[in-house]
């Protein structure tokens, strides 16, 4: 369903981020990306929904060209890509149901938005996605008042609302705590499931990686370096990712 | 005493001198010492010729004394009543050019301060936007008065007009600032779900920024409170018109009564502000 090819971005003229990623994904994988920081793993999820324009290369979502696109164009291909951010993504001073339906502002009128009268069907769809991701009774709650767990929660189910057909994830379990990360990478992977949804996940989490996505890839200083399953993810493959070091020593 | 004297180090054997003693002094703040003393002797001279022509007059400063003593037992005995109808007047027409003019100056800094914020605005809006903050900025409010006093004639409407202006440019200026404080994380998360522009804004930005917008309107309330009593003074109408003639005829228990109320009413306004910026943050 989504097929790169040669994609490439540079923020200056002289530094490439993104020297050439090609991949494809079907629809209903989860995808991982591991690397080290600095190896283009968020540019490059941010390329694909063009919240960065990169600078050259192709990308096909259903057979469209997705690359390059501006304006309203851009803003329909982004209705249809969910993205999923670091916990402290949230609207802070907006309630929890706000930031939920904000997942529909690609689909609400401005002034409709604006008094914030969404769509019956979509707040009940809201009550019944928050109920889902286990928030039931949390939707007057202002986002600043939750814990890193429910805030994520609350992105989940955001991005979720928008009915996309792709969902990117960029280090969803950032700052939190080993229990609550293994439930919120559980959650997205039955969500997704459940949705027939395809995922494009950042981590830093080799561990979780192996443990939720159904392929890997390793990404190094703006090159795909490995491609496989899981349990294909071994430690020379490790040191080719992020470098020497002895992965069993304490 | 002997015993912790003949511990402590011994001084300097007098005979053995250094020939040369070490000294040390601070480096001037101007090295060349040509600059320095002219520099000094410039001031000097400046301040000479300053004092001289201000034209300081000890006679007219002994007449004044008694006059100024007038003015301070005026607000011992502040008159409330005999100017009253007046005053009241005057009050009222400040306060409701205050409310009008930081209403409609807050309307329009909003889309000002949007287009001043580096980190969201086209480089060429943000150019004009700036541009349009410092104009408004650059003249004071009492030239502004006079101008609009000159155009529109004596009256509320001048004052209003200034304090519009006014109001925009410093509201614009620190609005501005904040948006480009504000996180791009929250931002860059509902650009995602697709929303355009406008949308971002309404729902990434202004929740961000909404507690500080409230906190500086009120603010500048009772900044535009204050300034309606200077403007008047040149003809923009308010309370600064009745206390520009109270002073014009003499009678300072009226004009102390006047700067009383300002006074109260300001601390008014600080109370209120800060009450309701508790509610809403």
């Amino acid at each position: 369903m989504l097929d790169i090819k040669d994609l490439h971005k540079s923020y200056s003229t002289d530094v490439e981020v993104l020297c050439g990623i090609t991949m494809t994904l079907k629809s209903g994988e989860f995808l991982t990306v591991i690397g080290p920081s600095g190896a283009g793993k968020s540019t490059f999820l941010r390329c694909i929904n063009g919240l960065v324009d990169s600078t050259r290369g192709s990308c096909r979502l259903k057979g469209e060209e997705i690359l390059g696109l501006n304006g309203t164009a851009l803003r329909r291909v982004r209705r249809r890509i969910g993205m999923i951010f670091q916990s402290h993504a949230l609207v802070d001073r907006l309630t929890v149901m706000e930031n939920l339906l904000s997942g529909r502002l690609g689909y609400t009128n401005f002034w409709s938005s604006w008094i914030r009268r969404f769509p019956q069907e979509e707040v009940t769809r809201a009550f019944d996605l928050l109920e889902r991701v286990g928030l039931e009774g949390y939707e007057d709650r202002r986002a600043d008042q939750l814990s890193g767990g429910q805030r994520q929660r609350v992105g989940i189910a955001r991005a979720l609302l928008q009915r996309p057909e792709l969902l990117l994830v960029d280090e969803p379990t950032a700052s939190l705590d080993p229990k609550t990360s293994r439930q919120i990478m559980r959650l997205l992977r039955e969500l997704a499931r459940e949705n027939n949804l395809a995922v494009i996940a950042n981590l830093h989490d080799v561990a979780l990686a192996k443990m939720f996505s159904d392929r890997i890839i390793g990404l190094s200083d703006g090159r795909i370096v490995f491609e496989g399953k899981p349990d294909e993810l071994e430690d020379e493959i490790l040191s080719t990712i992020y470098g020497e070091e002895d992965w069993s020593a304490a | 005493m002997s015993l912790s004297s003949d511990k402590s180090p011994t001084p300097a054997q007098p005979g053995t001198v250094n020939p040369q003693p070490r000294r040390w002094r601070r480096p001037p703040l101007i090295r060349n010492p040509l600059l320095r003393w002219a520099v000094v002797t410039g001031s000097i001279i400046y301040f000479y010729f300053a004092f001289t022509t201000m034209g300081i007059d000890p006679a007219r400063i002994a007449q004044g004394i008694p006059r100024g003593w007038e003015f301070l037992k005026g607000f011992f005995w502040p008159d409330f009543w005999t100017r009253r109808s007046d005053i009241a007047e005057g009050v009222i027409e400040s306060l409701s050019m205050t409310l009008i003019s930081t209403a409609i100056g807050v309307v329009l800094c909003i889309p000002l301060a949007i287009g001043a914020a580096r980190n969201i605005a086209h480089p060429v809006i943000y150019a004009i936007c700036r541009a349009i903050i410092a104009i408004t900025r650059t003249f004071p409010e009492v030239m502004i008065a006079i101008f609009f006093v000159i155009m529109f004639g004596f009256g509320p409407f001048a004052g209003i007009v200034t304090l519009v202006i006014a109001t925009i440019g410093f509201l614009g200026k620190l609005l501005a600032e904040e948006i480009e404080a504000c996180s791009m994380d929250q931002i860059e998360a509902i650009r995602a779900t697709g929303a355009s522009t406008p949308k971002v804004i309404i729902f990434g930005l202004v929740p961000q920024i909404f507690p500080r917008l409230v906190g500086l309107s009120m603010y500048r309330l009772d900044i535009n409170f204050r300034e309606s009593a200077i403007i008047g003074v040149v003809g923009a109408g308010g309370i600064g018109a009745t206390l520009n003639t109270t002073f014009d005829r003499y009678e300072f228990s009226s004009a102390a009564a006047i700067l009383l109320i300002i006074i109260g009413i300001v601390l008014l306004a600080e109370n209120v502000s800060s009450y309701i910026r508790q509610k809403l943050i």
